[in-house]
């Protein structure tokens, strides 16, 4: 017991020391997953709306297929990404195997779906006239495309966030591509596995408190969000 | 329908019960990634558990982190590499009966084409400092396992401060993976020979030995109980059996028999029976 108390009491000096190791981590963390994330929307978000507003053959399938990688484990990825970056791989020429890149683009595939098949729910929940009133108001599809993005606009971003707050929670997937080399692509969900191993518990907790208080605050703006999309309502 | 729930509940009771009865005894083997790594284990503990009936659990991770996880009694056993901090385990009173029992070396690999021109060199310490005049990339296991503790110590005869330059890369895992990061990364790096060899062809490394035989590579492993003193719940008599084991005769043998497929044997067993610390 005393050593779980202990741990807590370095823990949080760790946290109000804050050093540059520490911090240095905290934004790769940031930086990693937000790029990815942002990857993931800029291409989920209009193709969602294609797919929501089309008809096309095999749109059920697509849409399946989508909600099923949702839930794409992340070593999988890891493991993929790894047989195709490495230098026996396709794209080992590249070099890009142990790099934050690697981590962006293994991020990239978990956060696609997510964003993808929940943006997708939003804009099929997206009031049916509306999509009328436009057209007969003389809107090209493309303006209509953009008017249901408006109108489901909280439900895209819950669907962002949520997305974000999975790849900020993840370690697999970053572990095996990114190598976890200190100060470069080490970030807190693989430092907290890493120093679990050598038994040093203070900085795996302090990094847990951290990631924490991060998905707490990514978790009142998404409770935010939806307040507000439903009061509009 | 109630009679048949019953029934089945019974069956399902009667099947936890039996299986607790007759379960096998276990022990906790807390080892290195490179021993892991290897395969050592997976030839020689079907040998000792046919022999005794006692299944060995395997935890693999740093030396460090493996005497800790034995001082807080999570494990019976330690077969770990790095004697001063085993023997310093032991005056503490955390292990009890180390014996040493097994040796290999530790080698230097770096690319094929060995940028920094070392080899040829004969000493550690010489290799060391050229890598680091040059600049060249060297991954370090980061982990304070049996192969980072060495790797530090012949930096400290160099009297180069590596951490936090940016030529050193310090990632944090197991032997296997940090081979790995050196071959992406054309870098060079400390492994013990057992991993260098079982991993070279496996994962098609392109890299070469640049410097072995220097003395200061000597690699010891050593075993020791976890106190029963100190951890009343520790399978203390299984944890001796298994070490009686890898000391005795057999077990000595069965290391010995442990080769690559190369034919290369990876371990010499040199336990001296009935000397233990």
């Amino acid at each position: 017991m005393d050593f779980i108390i202990e741990g807590f009491r370095k823990a949080f000096i760790l946290i109000l020391n804050l050093d540059a190791e520490l911090l240095g981590i905290i934004l790769l963390s940031l930086k990693v997953s937000g790029t990815a994330l942002l990857i993931a929307a800029l291409i989920g978000i209009p193709l969602s709306a294609v797919i929501g507003l089309k008809n096309f053959p095999a749109k059920g399938f697509i849409i399946s297929l989508m909600n099923t990688f949702m839930g794409l484990p992340p070593v999988v990825v890891g493991l993929f990404i790894f047989m195709l970056l490495s230098r026996a791989g396709p794209f080992g020429f590249m070099e890009l195997l142990y790099t934050p890149s690697a981590m962006i683009i293994a991020q990239t595939i978990l956060a696609f779906p997510i964003v993808a098949s929940l943006c997708h729910s939003a804009i099929v929940g997206v009031n049916p006239i509306i999509k009328q009133a436009s057209m007969t108001l003389g809107a090209t599809p493309f303006q209509v495309a953009i008017t249901i993005i408006k109108e489901a606009r909280y439900g895209i971003m819950s669907g962002v966030i949520a997305a974000l707050g999975r790849l900020m929670a993840e370690v697999g997937a970053i572990l095996i591509v990114g190598g976890n080399i200190a100060g470069y692509t080490r970030v807190m969900t693989t430092t907290i596995a890493m120093e679990t191993g050598k038994g040093d518990f203070e900085l795996a907790l302090a990094l847990g408190i951290i990631l924490l208080t991060i998905s707490l605050f990514i978790n009142a703006v998404l409770y935010f969000i939806q307040k507000k999309g439903i009061v509009k309502k | 329908m109630r009679l048949k729930g019953f029934f089945l509940l019974t069956l399902i009771l009667l099947t936890f019960i039996v299986s607790i009865a007759f379960a096998e005894t276990r022990i906790r083997l807390v080892s290195t990634t490179s021993t892991q790594d290897s395969g050592l284990f997976e030839h020689i503990l079907p040998v000792f558990e046919k022999r005794t009936g006692i299944k060995v659990d395997v935890v693999a991770v740093g030396t460090g982190a493996a005497i800790e996880i034995g001082k807080r009694g999570d494990a019976d056993v330690a077969f770990v590499h790095a004697r001063e901090l085993e023997l310093e385990a032991v005056k503490d009173g955390y292990f009890v009966n180390r014996h040493d029992v097994m040796y290999n070396d530790f080698v230097i690999i770096g690319p094929t084409n060995d940028p920094a021109a070392i080899k040829g060199t004969k000493s550690a310490t010489e290799a060391f400092k050229k890598i680091r005049e040059g600049g060249y990339l060297f991954v370090s296991r980061g982990d304070r396992s049996g192969t980072h503790t060495k790797e530090l110590s012949l930096w400290k005869k160099t009297g180069i401060e590596p951490k936090g330059q940016k030529w050193y890369l310090e990632v944090g895992q197991g032997m296997a993976i940090t081979q790995r990061i050196a071959n992406e990364k054309r870098a060079y790096t400390l492994t013990d020979r057992g991993t260098w060899l079982a991993a070279k062809d496996r994962e098609r490394l392109e890299m070469i030995i640049v410097l072995e035989g220097d003395p200061l590579l000597f690699n010891q492993y050593g075993v020791m109980a976890v106190n029963p003193q100190k951890h009343k719940h520790i399978k203390y008599k299984e944890a001796m059996g298994f070490i009686n084991w890898l000391i005795s005769k057999e077990g000595q043998h069965t290391i010995a028999s442990f080769k690559d497929k190369h034919g290369n044997q990876l371990f010499m067993p040199n336990a001296k029976t009935g000397n233990g610390q």
